[in-house]
């Protein structure tokens, strides 16, 4: 089965954009009149529901911002009476207050739908068995697959993280045909295939749709030749309403946006100007369909670029292009931009180097540095210091010419690096700045 | 020819004793060893007993271990004995990648582990000069 809803995946642009303007226009018209925080923001410029005329019309309305959220902690944001919410997840909070979201029914059944479309996009089906190893709880990742794979009619293995030897274990035993999880936990998983005897090629192991950290091409290339699978991307955030909303189709050419819930535009960070497609910069999401908690123009902190040509897939959908970074993981080192995922690409395109790494960045003096630690595998290792040496000065060539700055390569031992079981955590900023 | 152990080592308290230690509970004697070390990290080059299963335990305790071929050079005990071997090396063009001594000796030898480029060739040159160095069996069982 190639789409879940071909109605909705592969209607016609004008169609398309008609419903969109009719949903904007509704939403716009709900957070005005239920939403004293919009109220003030659509006044401010101007604007009510009727000025809506176009799709162009977007672009004159205001920002939403994670602040804003937390401005209105806990639940000052939502459209609905708190009777009508039936479920609330929350961000882990670990940069400030956290930030809440709600969902009513309804939101929740769309929610269901979108990660239909997803996993059928990754070429699940009712036969399919999903181990679900995004975390359950306040998280998104869990409950967002987990409803969605139900629907579909899959057999859910609702395993969350951790525990990652009894993971493996179950993946075997049950019969796991697909994957969710954080790719850096596939590779952490990996391991412990290896270290319990375990050949992937023997499992059913076939799809892995994985999200909620920025991966690179090199590490999709990685965990596909590793777990010798098929790596789909997802993409999503709790704000808007959680994984799913967009998804890499098999022609794995960028991410659909479920452009009938959610119109996405993409803006320069610093001077918020809508820029065109294939312009990289901020993705902006408006949420249209959202009941309990609709977002106008919610700023993603999220880096990528729009392309609007048609794909093979047969969808009509726009595509995001992968998440170079968020803008809150890249770190500026001498004034240079530098994103995790962007170390990981030069890493990767070396043999023998492992998908493990991390950025260590300090300041001596007034200069700032960066160190990135590699981990030696049997492959890299030789027992002469004239080759290691050379070795970490390869690395180091490749990753200064590709970044721009002065780096540091530290090769430290295999497994030195923390794993992660989610998110995994790629930079110490040990700055204080 | 010989087979060395050699394992990458951070510069961090305590690694290598951690080794020592996972060879000591198994059981494994180290006969002769040399560390090259730089700022960041170090490599521990070992001749032990039975090389095959110090790879095994190592690799199980997550070291980054690999086999290495070494020649266990038996030279004079006396002054000049390590030079005559060095000199007749040098006019054979064989390069010395690293060398280090053995603890032990054999006989009224001392020993030698010499690391080179092509170790097939040396061990064939060694033979026509009549430079002596243990096989395997013999060096295991010192």
């Amino acid at each position: 089965m190639l789409y879940w809803d071909k109605e909705k995946e592969c209607m016609p642009r004008e169609e398309l954009e008609k419903l969109q303007l009719r949903r904007l226009k509704e939403t716009v018209f709900r957070t005005y009149a239920f939403v004293p925080t919009y109220k003030e923001k659509l006044s401010q410029v101007g604007i009510t529901a009727e000025d809506i005329r176009s799709l162009d019309d977007l672009k004159q309305l205001p920002f939403t911002t994670k602040q804003d959220l937390r401005d209105n902690y806990p639940f000052n944001l939502f459209a609905v009476p708190m009777s009508e919410v039936v479920r609330i997840h929350s961000s882990s909070g670990t940069t400030g207050k956290p930030t809440v979201v709600g969902y009513t029914k309804k939101d929740i059944e769309i929610w269901a739908e979108l990660m239909a479309r997803a996993l059928t996009s990754a070429g699940a089906t009712k036969n399919a068995v999903i181990q679900n190893s995004y975390g359950y709880g306040l998280f998104t990742g869990g409950l967002g697959i987990h409803y969605g794979a139900e629907r579909i009619g899959a057999s859910v293995i609702p395993t969350s993280g951790g525990n990652t030897r009894r993971q493996v274990m179950l993946m075997q035993d049950f019969g796991t045909t697909l994957l969710t999880c954080t790719p850096s936990y596939a590779l952490f998983m990996h391991e412990a295939m290896l270290e319990g005897g375990i050949e992937p090629n023997d499992l059913k192991l076939k799809a892995g749709v994985f999200g909620a950290e920025p991966w690179s091409e090199s590490m999709r290339r990685e965990i596909e030749n590793k777990l010798g699978i098929n790596a789909f991307d997802i993409y999503g955030l709790s704000e808007i309403i959680g994984p799913g909303v967009a998804i890499e189709c098999s022609c794995k050419n960028g991410l659909h946006i479920a452009e009938d819930h959610f119109l996405a535009e993409i803006i320069d960070p610093l001077t918020e100007e809508v820029l065109p497609d294939g312009c990289p910069g901020e993705l902006v999401i408006t949420s249209i369909t959202k009941e309990a908690l609709p977002l106008i123009r919610y700023r993603t902190r999220d880096l990528t670029t729009l392309e609007r040509t048609r794909c093979d897939c047969g969808r009509t959908h726009v595509r995001m292009q992968k998440v170079l970074g968020r803008s809150d993981d890249m770190v500026i080192i001498r004034g240079v931009n530098v994103f995790p995922s962007m170390v990981e690409s030069v890493l990767l395109n070396i043999p023998g180097v492992e998908p493990h790494y991390l950025l260590i960045v300090d300041r001596k003096g007034n200069l700032d540095q960066l160190e990135v630690q590699v981990e030696v595998s049997e492959r890299l290792f030789s027992d002469e210091v004239r080759k290691l040496e050379e070795l970490g000065g390869l690395i180091r060539k490749d990753l200064e010419s590709n970044l721009g700055i002065g780096v540091k390569v530290r090769l430290v031992e295999p497994k030195s690096i923390p794993r992660s079981e989610g998110k995994a955590q790629r930079v110490i900023d040990k700055r204080n700045v | 020819m010989a087979k060395q152990i050699s394992v990458f080592l951070e510069n961090k308290a305590g690694r290598l004793s951690h080794v020592t230690r996972v060879l000591g509970t198994a059981g494994i004697n180290i006969r002769a060893l040399s560390i090259a070390d730089t700022s960041d990290f170090g490599i521990l080059r070992l001749i032990v007993n039975e090389p095959d299963r110090a790879y095994q335990v190592l690799k199980e305790n997550g070291f980054t271990v690999s086999e290495t071929e070494v020649l266990a050079v038996q030279v004079a005990d006396s002054p000049g004995g390590l030079a005559t071997v060095l000199e007749q090396m040098h006019e054979e063009n064989l390069n010395i990648e690293y060398l280090y001594a053995f603890i032990g000796t054999s006989g009224n030898d001392a020993l030698v582990v010499l690391k080179v480029e092509d170790s097939e060739k040396t061990s064939e040159i060694f033979r026509q000069k009549g430079i002596k160095f243990l096989d395997e069996s013999q060096l295991y069982r010192l």
